[in-house]
């Protein structure tokens, strides 16, 4: 069966923050976990080397959150999409940071993870209140948090691929025509 | 015609479908390279969904990732480190058969880094676009081709349709004047350039190299380059092609011959950024002013000339760094005793490459205690290295000779270091725990990291050119 992506509209929860710049994809998901042929079953090893006693990552409070918010450059290195599964299985629906990385932030929309920019004031906020709730409305673009209001980017299409839980290959295989007239004019 | 960069030209010889409003625009892909490790997922979800390869024919795979770079054992079987990783690369090998895919697997005279072995064959044409499942898909820009990398689903995409959704990039041309000192590389060029711009300097943008520096720089050193443009976050890095793109490819394989040569030769002269194109954003960068350079921290921007000291922590990210690193500012790094030295990876596992590390090692000893592990960047390395004698220096320097892989790049494949070690690294990564749990990596260029070998500590490869054949 195709991987089927649950409709998101508005999504409502405390988040869970890790106040760190940078935080790359071997951190999220370190690289020895990647013998996997399946795609299942990562929420468990989701920051598996931040875990412990005195580590940065505490899955049973951030269990308890739907919104992960991170300082700026989320997701960067490693394009392994296993980052943006691990983090989706582990039960996270969004991810907020100031900057998130290009190939990070394509692969978390791709898989019915909500992944966006917010101004950095927004993250300040969010960041001294961890435990003010937020609410993130894709419709209308809009995030509430921590007293603030802020609008957000996204790319058109992916904001509607999120909303009627659909991904992108639909779209591209129902193109095929047009891509092989394109081969056909360059041959 | 409006100026355009050479992005653009690139950009719009490929695509399908412009880009609107409502959908990103759908971008042809005339290269897509695959390995064990991003592409199992991508072929289940193809097969639930009942498609098949559209161009099996633009599709080569290799495995590098989780495979040993220990030899066969006696009975012929591979060492994998786990049966995880043997797994993975036996379902590769399942699903090219199954879909008519070359692999240039075990066996192959070919099979390498995939970034390494596509270069290598001519696979990687100027003007083209090239995808992979990897985030140092950028390497292949050295030669003005469009190459990132991609995630599973996206990689499932391309198989099942040769095409991308993508939005436009942004673009940046960094133009780097002055030439390298010697015993200066394109290695420390790169790991100059990202301290200077951040992890994050490059988001959203292509870049494009320009200037007389990069055009001095042979076809290796381009690559090494455009490598890590991923490392500034960007999402490429070009070089606009011209004669040493062109010598390199004459003898490859796999790039057109003959007089398809020619012609291609015409067409690839005309790619280049019009004079009057304008990018998002420029920067320039002075070359001639860098001396070999380390990573001190733990993101490949935390960097330092090795003669300089390690500066104050600016933030939270660099104490918490240094303190990971066991490192003190106000020092330099160099004389921190190593306990391991890995030489490979798609940075830096190139032929030039271990002829540099070889130089420095040339009738010298690895220190007593320190591991030296060479890693050929492809079978093809491997041959010419062993062709010129090589192996026999990093022997009898006492430096382990290896099958090629990615090997400690990532660590996954059951090369590593252990917790606390520090090990200097021609990769591209410094990411805590990316060459094993607790381990501390400083990356540097293959003279750096051969030097480094030799003095038992983090030493300026300098001091072993002078005086030497090496300078
Ligand atoms: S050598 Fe390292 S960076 Fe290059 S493809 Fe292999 S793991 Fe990735």
């Amino acid at each position: 069966m195709p991987h089927k992506l649950e409709p998101i509209s508005t999504i409502v929860s405390t988040p869970y923050v890790l106040d760190a710049p940078n935080i790359d994809t071997d951190q999220i998901i370190p690289a020895r976990f990647l013998t996997t042929t399946s795609r299942d079953g990562m929420g468990e090893l989701l920051f598996n080397d931040w875990r412990g006693e005195d580590g940065a990552f505490t899955p049973a409070l951030a269990a308890q959150s739907k919104i992960l918010v991170a300082a700026e450059n989320f997701g960067c290195g490693s394009s392994r999409e296993h980052a943006a599964w691990a983090i989706s299985d582990f039960g996270f629906r969004a991810v907020l940071s100031p900057l998130l990385a290009d190939i990070f932030r394509a692969n978390a929309l791709k898989n019915g993870l909500l992944a966006v920019e917010i101004v950095p004031s927004v993250y300040d906020a969010i960041a001294a209140q961890p435990d003010a709730q937020i609410e993130i409305d894709l419709e209308s673009q809009t995030i509430k948090a921590a007293g603030q209001e802020a609008q957000f980017d996204i790319d058109p299409f992916a904001r509607r691929c999120l909303l009627d839980g659909v991904d992108a290959m639909g779209f591209l295989t129902s193109r095929i025509s047009d891509i092989e007239a394109f081969e056909k004019a360059r041959a | 015609m409006a100026s355009t960069t050479l992005y653009e030209k690139i950009w719009s010889r490929h695509t399908v479908i412009e880009e609107t409003a409502e959908h990103p625009a759908v971008l042809y892909i005339d290269r897509h390279l695959i390995h064990e490790v991003t592409t199992p997922q991508a072929f289940a979800e193809l097969e639930a969904r009942g498609l098949s390869v559209h161009r099996p024919d633009l599709t080569t795979a290799t495995c590098d990732h989780s495979t040993p770079t220990l030899p066969r054992r006696a009975d012929g079987s591979y060492p994998y480190a786990t049966d995880a990783a043997r797994n993975q690369v036996e379902t590769l090998e399942a699903n090219c058969a199954r879909h008519g895919i070359e692999l240039f697997g075990w066996g192959s005279d070919h099979r390498g880094v995939v970034h390494v072995m596509g270069p290598e064959l001519g696979l990687t044409l100027p003007g083209s676009t090239i995808v992979c499942g990897d985030s140092h898909t950028a390497t292949h820009g050295a030669f003005g081709a469009l190459a990132f990398g991609i995630g599973t689903s996206e990689v499932g995409h391309v198989l099942a349709t040769q095409c991308l959704l993508q939005r436009r990039s942004k673009t940046m041309a960094v133009e780097i004047e002055g030439l390298l000192q010697p015993g200066v590389t394109a290695k420390d060029l790169i790991l100059g350039l990202i301290a200077e711009i951040g992890v994050g300097g490059g988001s959203g943008c292509v870049i494009e190299y320009r200037g007389e520096a990069v055009r001095a720089l042979s076809m290796e050193g381009r690559m090494t380059v455009c490598n890590m443009s991923i490392e500034a976050g960007a999402r490429a890095g070009l070089i606009a092609p011209d004669d040493v793109t062109f010598d390199w490819l004459a003898k490859r394989p796999r790039a057109p011959q003959g007089e398809a040569f020619e012609r291609a030769r015409e067409d690839w002269r005309t790619l280049r950024s019009d004079d009057e194109a304008s990018f998002d954003k420029t920067i320039s960068f002075d070359a001639g002013r860098l001396s070999p350079r380390i990573t001190w921290g733990s993101d490949p921007a935390m960097g330092a000339g090795i003669d300089a000291a390690v500066p104050p922590p600016a933030n939270a990210a660099a104490r918490d760094a240094l303190d990971y690193m066991q490192l003190a500012p106000g020092k330099p790094a160099a004389g921190t005793p190593v306990n391991a030295v890995f030489v490979g990876s798609c940075t830096n596992g190139r032929l030039s490459d271990l002829m540099d590390a070889a130089r420095v090692l040339r009738g010298r000893r690895v220190a007593d205690g320190v591991r030296m592990l060479v890693v050929p960047g492809s079978e093809q390395v491997k041959r010419e290295a062993e062709a010129l004698g090589l192996h026999e220096i990093f022997l009898a320097a006492g430096a382990q000779w290896r099958e090629p892989g990615c090997s400690m790049c990532l660590a996954m494949n059951g090369d590593g270091g252990q917790p606390g070690e520090l090990v200097v690294s021609t990769s591209n990564r410094n990411f805590k725990g990316r060459q094993g749990p607790g381990v501390r990596t400083v990356l540097a260029s293959p003279m750096t990291a051969a030097a480094s070998a030799v003095a038992g500590a983090i030493a300026d490869p300098r001091i072993y050119a002078e005086g030497s054949d090496a300078a």
